[in-house]
């Protein structure tokens, strides 16, 4: 891969996106090839004569360049190269003439999966393993073909190697044989893959291929889009999330320089100006009066003590074994704990920005993006247009985290709206503020788990109440929701392998409504459910007088692939030998996105009460790992990551208002506040793949809970542990 | 007008002297390696070098460098060759990469001031870049890895 390949200029981007989409055209039927035409892409003979596009993942030109369009999205999580490595893998590709694109919405990108098109549940590598292989092979045949066809051989005496076909001492470079093959009729049978013996690059990996872009200033972000003529407009938004603009006095803000114009639109007021600094300036100088809407009641402290009510009583039922009050009863011990989660905010390191264009019938849109069709549906209905009328354009995502899929698309929207009104073509940048305050949080949730022993300190019930917004209520995720359970708030309990173990159990929900919009957040329902259950699984050990390791092994005894994480990770942590005097270890393991992840960390606690968390051992079973330094990098990624979260990650509310605002005061972990030491072990497996996007997050906060339990023999069940006093 | 010196180039900006350095570059220059994430000297995103010293540019006033030399991400290295560019690719480093622009050029300060910083060094002198990916481990090994670079071969 050239560096120049992934510098793409915006015109080059533009031009290249557009000459895929006419070699669709041209070649094959696609679906989704007679909306692009729609879009006024160039007509057939606009592209280049001799391009060969066999299905809609990859292109290749006449000089032998070859365009693999993403249907996911590249926000740091590497399938920027996870999914070129799939189609090389097949395709025989010369690494140096590979260019990556992200796709425009269509059709061929929905996921394979879930139906729409998305980046998003840790998916992108299992659920495109086949798809982006079979893009790959398909396009080797019919070269093999057309090489067979131009050297007057039969197609089983060529061979392809490094972009090229060889049949004895003729030889033909793909682009060379790009014409004819993109003549061929497509293929009848389905082609065959390679098996994993045959592998060059599964398994293996490669090296980021977004990197030289990313370390010399010119990977292009959507707060990096400029054109001619382009303004900057940046949003007064309400004190308290959803409430509207009462009235507004404009005349100040008017006269700041460069500002262009002052519009309302639903969420607040805008101020249009050539740039960034100006239209903040100018928004600083606006009169906003504000109609405060229903979230001015939300107080987080009242809110609280609301969830702790509604988990003394049974909610709705998201799992039930025989009869739990009863068992409870003939427990021999009954350990009770509540553990209570705070709203969180996404915080990617890039502000959300969208870039707007509407003129001649048609929109067009850039950003960062995790659900580019989503945009699309919510851009045209705010525009009276056809889907096939808005163009979404996906640049690199400086982080996603989930805040980037949402179904509102309420950035898309915003930044829409303003171009509607202005009739401007802006580029609209929040700031961090405005992203804090700007909704969509991991949801706050209170569990209440009673859990009974017996004589042996064996778990025989399992009573378990959440309380917390339902993520998927209102989306089109609901329609999968039954007897009113989101599994977005009960997944990690009501699927536990613990309970398989206990004889009675039940497990409910309340999923209170609240107008305070919430969103998944890297790994979902996890991130609460893995810290009460692997803390509660630790509490049950403590009173059952057993080592936290050897307890969980017993309970896992038939989960084969929970035990593997967590076996691999307990023996390179040397758990259970001495450790430097002041350092203490706890264990999590937890199974989410189809991965099982275990972590030991190691921490002190200073005579402040201060944790100190000094090195993490982590193991994860994904089945096979195409690129296995990629799930390293996930790993490390999910534990600091994990590390922010359980330590400092908390949005609080009074009186509606957010009281937190940017990151002095949203705290993000920092170099020095991660561990030094990070080992990250993969699980030989052959079974069933999984994601690694976001398993690396839940084990990581009741690891260090855990720990810190071992080391001061205080719990910690409210997050984040910033808050809690260890002193004394 | 103002006047200063942006990677090797004079440059003149009509812009109010209020505005931070950052936007300058940014919407001005058209400079966009340099990136806006908190606004408030919080994250380290932005960081530029101004006389060789690390700065955090959406503070820094444009007055403030009139006349000044500021170097960018895009200007650290005439062919994206610096020991730090090298070794960022090396290690693997960038995952969603908005931070990198402002690790790098805290690091090169670091590496020219310090040649072999020791892990506690590097925590010092970089924990002022946020980088919600977490990709710290990959930054520290790299910079000991640009520090050998640096000394086989100077800035090649």
């Amino acid at each position: 891969m050239t560096q120049d390949v992934l510098n793409t200029s915006r015109r080059g981007f533009l031009k290249t996106g557009a000459m895929l989409s006419g070699s669709l055209i041209i070649s094959f039927v696609v679906p989704g090839a007679k909306r692009l035409a729609a879009m006024g892409m160039p007509a057939a003979e606009d592209a280049a004569a001799a391009v060969f596009a066999p299905n809609a993942y990859l292109s290749i030109g006449a000089d032998g360049s070859i365009q693999i369009v993403l249907a996911h999205v590249e926000m740091g999580q590497g399938i920027w190269t996870t999914l070129s490595m799939l189609i090389a893998e097949e395709l025989d590709a010369d690494w140096q003439k590979v260019k990556v694109l992200h796709s425009p919405p269509g059709q061929p990108y929905v996921h394979t999966v879930y139906g729409l098109q998305i980046t998003g549940g840790s998916s992108t590598t299992w659920s495109e393993f086949d798809r982006y292989r079979q893009a790959g092979a398909t396009a080797r045949t019919l070269l093999v073909q057309a090489a067979a066809q131009k050297f007057g051989v039969s197609p089983a005496d060529c061979r392809t190697e490094n972009g090229e076909v060889i049949a004895g001492n003729k030889r033909a470079t793909y682009g060379e044989l790009a014409g004819i093959a993109a003549s061929l009729p497509p293929l009848t049978e389905p082609v065959s893959l390679r098996s994993p013996g045959e592998w060059k690059y599964i398994g293996k990996g490669v090296k980021r291929l977004d990197s030289p872009a990313k370390v010399n200033g010119t990977a292009q972000f959507g707060m990096d889009m400029r054109f001619p003529g382009l303004l900057t407009a940046v949003v007064a938004h309400p004190p308290v999330y959803g409430s509207k603009v009462k009235s507004f006095d404009a005349t100040k803000a008017r006269t700041v320089p460069g500002v262009r114009k002052v519009v309302q639109i639903p969420t607040g007021v805008a101020v249009i100006a050539d740039n960034f600094w100006a239209a903040k300036k100018g928004r600083a100088a606006l009169k906003v009066e504000w109609e405060n809407g229903p979230n001015v009641n939300i107080d987080s402290v009242a809110q609280l003590a609301e969830f702790k009510k509604l988990v003394t009583t049974r909610g709705d039922k998201a799992a039930e074994k025989g009869d739990v009050t009863s068992a409870l009863s003939k427990a021999a011990k009954v350990l009770e704990a509540e553990y209570t989660f705070p709203y969180l905010a996404h915080t990617p390191m890039e502000p959300q920005n969208v870039t707007v264009k509407i003129a001649d019938n048609k929109c067009e849109i850039w950003t960062g993006t995790q659900m580019p069709g989503n945009d699309q549906t919510v851009a045209a209905k705010i525009l009276g247009f056809k889907p096939e009328q808005v163009n979404v354009h996906t640049v690199f995502l400086g982080g996603g985290f989930g805040r980037r899929a949402n179904f509102q698309s309420d950035f898309v929207s915003e930044a829409v709206h303003i171009a509607k009104a202005s009739g401007e073509f802006i580029k609209m940048v929040w700031t961090r503020e405005d992203d804090i305050h700007g909704g969509y949080y991991r949801p706050s949730f209170v569990h209440k788990i009673r859990a009974g022993i017996d004589a042996q300190g064996n778990p025989i019930a399992w009573e378990h109440v959440l309380a917390g917004q339902s993520i998927m209520a209102g989306t089109p995720f609901a329609a999968g929701m039954k007897n009113n359970i989101d599994e977005a708030s009960v997944e990690g309990v009501s699927d536990s392998p613990y309970l398989s173990s206990i004889p009675d159990h039940y497990i409910g929900l309340h999923s209170p409504k609240l107008e305070l919009p919430v969103l998944w957040y890297r790994s979902v329902g996890h991130t609460h459910t893995a810290t009460a259950m692997e803390g509660m699984i630790d509490e049950l050990a403590h009173a059952a007088g057993k080592d936290p390791v050897e307890y969980r092994r017993a309970l896992l005894k038939d989960h084969p692939r929970h035990l593997a994480a967590l076996n691999l990770a307990a023996e390179k942590a040397g758990w259970g030998k001495p450790l430097p005097p002041g350092r203490f270890r706890g264990v999590a393991v937890h199974e989410s996105f189809k991965s099982y992840v275990a972590d030991v960390a190691e921490v002190s606690v200073d005579e402040q009460g201060v944790i100190k968390v000094h090195r993490f051992v982590c193991a994860i079973d994904c089945g096979l790992a195409v690129n296995p330094d990629g799930v390293v990098a996930q790993m490390e990624s999910g534990i600091n990551f994990g590390i922010s979260t359980a330590m400092y990650g908390a949005i609080t509310l009074d009186k509606g208002k957010v009281q937190q605002s940017n990151f002095h005061d949203y705290r993000i972990a920092r170099m020095h506040e991660t561990p030094l030491e990070i080992e990250v072990h993969i699980v030989n497996s052959t079974e069933k793949m999984g994601g690694a996007g976001e398993p690396g997050v839940p084990p990581v906060a009741p690891a260090i809970a855990n720990a810190v339990f071992a080391a001061t023999g205080k719990r910690m069940r409210d997050l984040p542990f910033c808050n809690i006093n260890l002193k004394a | 007008m103002i006047k200063l010196t942006i990677n090797h180039q004079e440059h003149s900006i009509d812009a109010s002297p209020d505005m931070p350095l950052l936007w300058a570059l940014r919407d001005i220059v058209g400079l966009t390696g340099t990136k806006f994430g908190c606004g408030m000297a919080q994250c380290g995103a932005c960081t530029v070098h101004l006389n060789g010293e690390a700065v955090r540019s959406c503070v820094t006033l444009l007055s403030r460098a009139a006349g000044q030399e500021v170097v960018t991400i895009e200007g650290l290295s005439p062919n994206s060759d610096h020991p730090l560019q090298r070794a960022w690719i090396e290690e693997d480093v960038p995952q969603c990469g908005y931070c990198q622009s402002g690790q790098i050029m805290s690091a090169a300060v670091l590496l020219r001031e310090n040649p072999q910083p020791t892990d506690t060094d590097i925590d010092n002198a970089m924990s002022g870049n946020i980088c919600r990916c977490g990709t710290y481990p990959r930054i520290r090994k790299a910079i000991h890895r640009a520090a050998e670079l640096q000394k086989e071969g100077g800035n090649k």
